[in-house]
């Protein structure tokens, strides 16, 4: 109809190339998306592309490289700090991401119940999301340090340690603070998300399955869970994402350390790159984290809505 | 007259009792079952939980402020004084962030760089969701899909080629190697919020405009843009905490101290050599935050629809 309407305006006298590039719905399109593809392309697809070109290469800063082929990845292949920042990565994107999504799942159905002070309740759950990651980071620094840790003061007064814990000295302590931190700043996120799409649940299914004789956990698991799959696999898609690729947070609070036991693959590439000046080695690291993305965003993609089918299926 | 008054009264006392019976009934449908609930069971299942958990993710704020305020030797000193109070709070650490650092300078570099960066993809995500929604080129709905891909491109696989990228166009160091690299991460999340606002407007109202002989441009401008204000106010406040926060790019193209945004030069130049002074640290974090906290707090219904709604989409 609406093209109906541009011909109609077109008058037959001004029919030369200007108007055209004015009028024509593809011309029109084309100049209408010039400003978002001209920073999309210059600044995202183009080093995407140069990012995977220079990993073939042994670029160092100051110098540009020649292509040198895979043997950045298979140099990385024997590096055992590589390996250990991909055992790290994993091990940090599955343990924070699954806690994450019970805790941000629980607390969604928390406050999806009848609360006094709702709005202001949701409003400030909602803060350790939208505070600049770094600021959050440095008060864990503080809390974890580990001379002056409250955690550590708290549970000394309270009688159930003697001495303080070192939870940034030692590797798993190390590890298991920074997950901590990255499932304190991310479970608002997946809660709110959560409690969007549980407020479209229609209260009279819960009804009818008081009456039918359901109990809490059946209502949850066959009324809630299934009508909130397709928002759970978009949630964790972007969860998993973004706890994979983390920077800040580690920058902020380990450096990678103690003795690279919290690296990731992102903050190692970061220290060989940018500091240590080996642009090749660090894209090559960066691009060795596509296909690890790749499959995370496949796997809870297609395996929830897969499942959702499924229960169309048995449903119907 | 006292007659006259007491059924006043009574109708007034009837009139709340009717509101009264209302509001309980919007309660019992609202929440559904939850009238079964009895009081200790609602406290042992629900408030408990729910305020260790609110408890736990609004600690770390209050340490912040509660070391930010310290005396010194209360900070280091846990025996006299709980540590979770302070006696005889000082503005110092307050005050030697505020004078003996330039934090008031990366304030506002923080606030230059995140303002122009969020109305240049504001401006570029407008055009591009209108011409997405409302002018279908051909391909449109293939662009469509590639501006979320781009959404999924995480920054740490793109700072090392951008670094060179920013140095090759002579930008190294200055605040536009920033604001023109921040779009790429704000223009693919506004555009698809911005398209599904533009989706809501009525067809209808653009057909009688093109009728009358208006161009797109005007169409644009007087009916669609002032009709997706919410949708423009949510898309803003989301860039401009995005850029806020935003860290690795700002860690590694710009070197300078006076021209580093707050996240950064917090990390870096907060610490004399190997001596946390926690007091400005955390007054400095804290106060850091104040800008995401205003805007949020103003609009928290709009952030929330935002991130909810491009999320559902």
């Amino acid at each position: 109809m609406a093209q109906a309407a541009t011909a109609s305006v077109t008058s037959d006298s001004d029919y030369g190339l200007w108007s055209r590039l004015k009028q024509n719905r593809n011309w029109l399109g084309f100049w209408y998306m010039l400003p978002a593809a001209g920073f999309l392309i210059l600044f995202l697809a183009y080093p995407l592309g140069l990012g995977i070109w220079l990993s073939m290469t042994d670029a160092k800063i100051g110098r540009p490289g020649v292509f040198v082929g895979l043997e950045n990845f298979t140099w990385l292949w024997d590096d055992s700090v590589f390996w250990l920042s991909v055992f790290n990565t994993l091990l940090y994107t599955v343990v924070a991401s699954v806690i994450k999504f019970a805790i941000g799942l629980y607390l969604a159905i928390l406050l999806n119940n009848h609360l006094p002070f709702k709005a202001f309740i949701r409003a400030i759950v909602l803060l350790p999301f939208i505070v600049p990651t770094v600021l959050s980071a440095i008060a864990f620094l503080w809390i974890f340090d580990p001379q002056f840790s409250i955690i550590s003061w708290t549970l000394r007064s309270m009688g159930l340690i003697s001495a303080n814990i070192d939870f940034l000295g030692d590797p798993w302590h190390a590890r298991i603070s920074v997950i901590g931190a990255n499932i304190w700043r991310g479970v608002p996120f997946v809660a709110i998300t959560l409690l969007a799409g549980l407020q479209t649940v229609s209260p009279s299914l819960y009804e009818a399955a008081t009456i039918d004789g359901a109990n809490r956990w059946q209502m949850f698991r066959h009324i809630t869970y299934p009508l909130l799959t397709p928002i759970i696999a978009v949630v964790m898609t972007f969860s998993v994402l973004f706890t994979f690729t983390d920077f800040q947070l580690i920058w902020a609070i380990t450096r990678g350390g103690p003795v690279n036991a919290t690296h990731l693959m992102a903050t190692l590439s970061y220290q060989r790159a940018i500091l240590g000046g080996y642009l090749g080695e660090g894209a090559a690291i960066s691009t060795a984290m596509i296909p690890f993305l790749l499959v995370a965003i496949l796997i809870s993609w297609f395996g929830l809505q897969r499942r959702k089918w499924q229960q169309g299926e048995a449903n119907g | 007259m006292a007659e006259a008054r007491a059924t006043r009264i009574n109708g007034v006392f009837a009139r709340w009792l009717e509101r009264r019976r209302e509001r309980r009934l919007e309660q019992v449908n609202m929440s559904g079952t939850d009238y079964l609930l009895s009081l200790p069971q609602r406290w042992v299942r629900i408030y408990m939980p729910l305020s260790v958990i609110v408890f736990v993710l609004l600690f770390p704020f209050y340490w912040m402020a509660i070391t930010a305020i310290k005396p010194d030797e209360q900070l280091v000193n846990f025996g006299e004084v709980n540590p979770y109070w302070v006696v005889g709070p000082t503005l110092k650490h307050i005050k030697h962030l505020l004078f003996d650092t330039p934090y008031m300078h990366w304030m506002w570099n923080t606030m230059f760089i995140a303002m122009v960066a969020t109305v240049l993809s504001l401006i570029a995500s407008v055009l591009a969701a209108y011409a997405i929604v409302r002018l279908r080129y051909r391909g449109a709905q293939w662009v469509g899909g590639a501006i979320f891909l781009a959404y999924l491109v995480p920054t740490s696989i793109l700072f090392i080629p951008l670094s060179l990228i920013v140095v090759k166009y002579g930008l190294w160091d200055t605040p536009w190697a920033l604001i023109l690299t921040y779009p790429t991460i704000l223009i693919p999340f506004s555009t698809w919020l911005l398209m599904g606002y533009f989706k809501t407007i009525p067809f209808e109202l653009e057909e009688c405009a093109l009728i009358d002989g208006a161009s797109r441009w005007q169409i644009l401008t007087k009916i669609v843009l002032p009709l997706a204000g919410p949708g423009l106010i949510s898309a803003g406040i989301f860039c401009f905490t995005l850029c806020w926060n935003e860290f690795i790019y700002a860690l590694t193209f710009l070197s300078s101290p006076a021209k580093k945004t707050v996240p950064v030069a917090i990390l870096s130049e907060m610490v004399d050599g190997d001596v946390y002074r926690w007091g400005a640290l955390m007054a400095g974090a804290l106060f850091g935050s104040i800008p995401v906290a205003l805007v949020y707090m103003f609009f928290v219904n709009h952030y929330v629809s935002a991130m909810t709604g491009a999320v559902k989409e």
